[in-house]
């Protein structure tokens, strides 16, 4: 369904990726994991065409998207950072949204999911930080588009807004989805994925399904074979580490 | 466009500052009213305050507007829309907002003034437009500044130089120009230099119409003199249309090869 194939992105000095090859062709929830800086959100945002790229090439559904747009009726995409116009109503950003683009729309489901019936009539500007961050959930995730790609999307929820959007992901897993997912709790990525890549300074360092990566690291839980990862590529890590010993 | 442009349109008017710019212009024209009813006079003194005053809210709503918009435009273009469809509703949104503040706290005074019985009914409706072509020259200038510089404290200041060039600094060059050149006909620089300054051009256009271009002095002269009253118009609107379509093109390409 996603095809990347020699992909670089460089920020005038920074490179963000350096030659990214990956293949989702299965449904699935995929965690793209990384420590700050290793370019995640820069990959999420090449699949989505808000970073443009000079060289590689990405294909959705078999579709080369470079300059194009409507590749995007099939993906839903969750922002990492929740901001709106602060004049509109949630009301009427979801009017606004059907109104962009076209297709079914369940929002329903997500006002009572996300329990955001009391402030859909508040100006965004008075909402708090986690319902702004549930109404970003619920513009993403109501159409029901084949590719989910979700950029941290536990930021600033409550934990049973966490349970809810937990289950509905492994809902939509079961309905042949296929979800990407940025995360930096290991406890929620580890609960839901079934594959991981691992970007590490803009390269891929791990490709491969959960229980490999533990294999591999031989740790017995997500979180410490990222651990180790780290340990073992970063050197200020490095540093810390054989100071501690 | 027209979808993206209905909602930012929405946005913008129930923004606290557009409504403060509306009330502001309100109170102007009243109190100038006030003052005198001799509407030639308060045509000028509008226009003094209309082409300081629109460049410069033009840049800095334009600016801000974007920089507050950037999450937004990145929900946008998650959204199978292209990015020409998304930034000229955007842009749309703005700067009609800002004219419609613009026209309506100018005009709903006039209009209880009795302005659509006077025969200076079209030297306002001239005013107002040129207020409005300003506003979407400056706003559009705004939109590219913003675009150009990633860092807020360099794109306002560099919005804030725009404005001081065009509206200062420029008018001192020209000054220079003349003086330095004086013993030289000075017709066409008159003219060429004039064109590059869509200021000087809306302050022509108006002076023209209310037949004082003495009051402007050499370039008005030269204007009126070279070029005809209607010629003198048309010479001005093509050029003021020039300046907004290279703006336009311009900001599009460039929205066009942006990282969000």
């Amino acid at each position: 369904m996603i095809q990347i194939t020699g992909l670089h992105k460089s920020y005038k000095n920074n490179k963000a990726l350096r030659g990214v090859d990956l293949e989702f062709s299965q449904s699935g929830i995929v965690a793209v994991l990384g420590p700050n800086g290793s370019g995640k959100t820069t990959l999420m945002k090449c699949i989505l065409g808000l970073t443009l790229f000079k060289e590689g090439n990405i294909y959705v559904d078999d579709t080369d998207i470079q300059g194009q747009f409507e590749y995007r009726k099939l993906i839903s995409h969750l922002p990492q950072v929740a901001s709106f116009p602060e004049n509109l109503t949630p009301d009427e950003l979801i009017r606004m949204i059907k109104d962009l683009r076209p297709g079914v729309t369940n929002e329903k489901k997500f006002i009572k999911l996300f329990e955001l019936g009391a402030e859909m009539h508040k100006k965004m500007s008075a909402l708090s930080g986690g319902n702004k961050q549930k109404v970003n959930l619920l513009l993403s995730l109501m159409y029901d588009n084949p590719i989910l790609i979700l950029d941290e999307p536990t930021s600033g929820l409550d934990p049973l807004a966490i349970i809810n959007l937990k289950s509905y992901l492994k809902d939509e897993k079961k309905k042949g989805k296929m979800i990407l997912v940025t995360t930096h709790i290991m406890s929620f990525a580890e609960e839901l994925a079934d594959h991981v890549v691992f970007l590490l300074d803009g390269k891929i360092y791990f490709d491969g399904s959960m229980q490999s990566l533990m294999l591999k690291q031989q740790s017995d839980s997500l979180e410490m074979a990222i651990a180790t990862i780290l340990k073992a590529n970063i050197p200020a890590l490095k540093t810390i580490k054989s100071s501690a010993v | 466009m027209i979808k993206v442009l209905k909602y930012s349109l929405a946005d913008m008017i129930r923004n606290r500052w557009m409504i403060i710019y509306f009330l502001f212009f309100l109170v102007l024209t009243l109190a100038l009213l006030f003052l005198s009813s001799d509407i030639p006079k308060l045509i000028i003194t509008l226009t003094n305050v209309i082409l300081t005053l629109t460049p410069l809210i033009g840049l800095l709503f334009g600016v801000m507007y974007y920089y507050n918009s950037l999450d937004f435009i990145r929900l946008l273009l998650a959204q199978p829309l292209s990015r020409k469809t998304i930034f000229l509703g955007l842009y749309g949104g703005l700067a009609l907002s800002l004219c419609l503040s613009l026209f309506a706290g100018v005009f709903i005074p006039l209009l209880f003034y009795g302005i659509l019985a006077s025969p200076e009914l079209w030297t306002v409706l001239i005013l107002i437009g040129m207020a409005c072509v300003l506003t979407i020259i400056f706003s559009l200038l705004a939109f590219i500044i913003a675009m150009k510089s990633d860092n807020r404290i360099r794109g306002f200041g560099l919005s804030m130089f725009t404005w001081l060039f065009f509206a200062i600094i420029y008018d001192g060059i020209f000054l220079l120009l003349l003086s330095i050149f004086k013993d030289y006909p000075l017709e066409n620089l008159t003219i060429i230099l004039t064109s590059l300054n869509p200021v000087d051009l809306a302050r022509i256009l108006i002076l023209l119409k209310l037949d004082i271009s003495a009051m402007m002095g050499y370039t008005g002269a030269v204007l009126q003199k070279f070029l005809g009253s209607s010629l003198g118009y048309f010479f001005i609107l093509t050029i003021l249309t020039v300046w907004t379509i290279i703006p336009l093109s311009y900001m599009t390409r460039l929205s066009g090869k942006k990282d969000f």
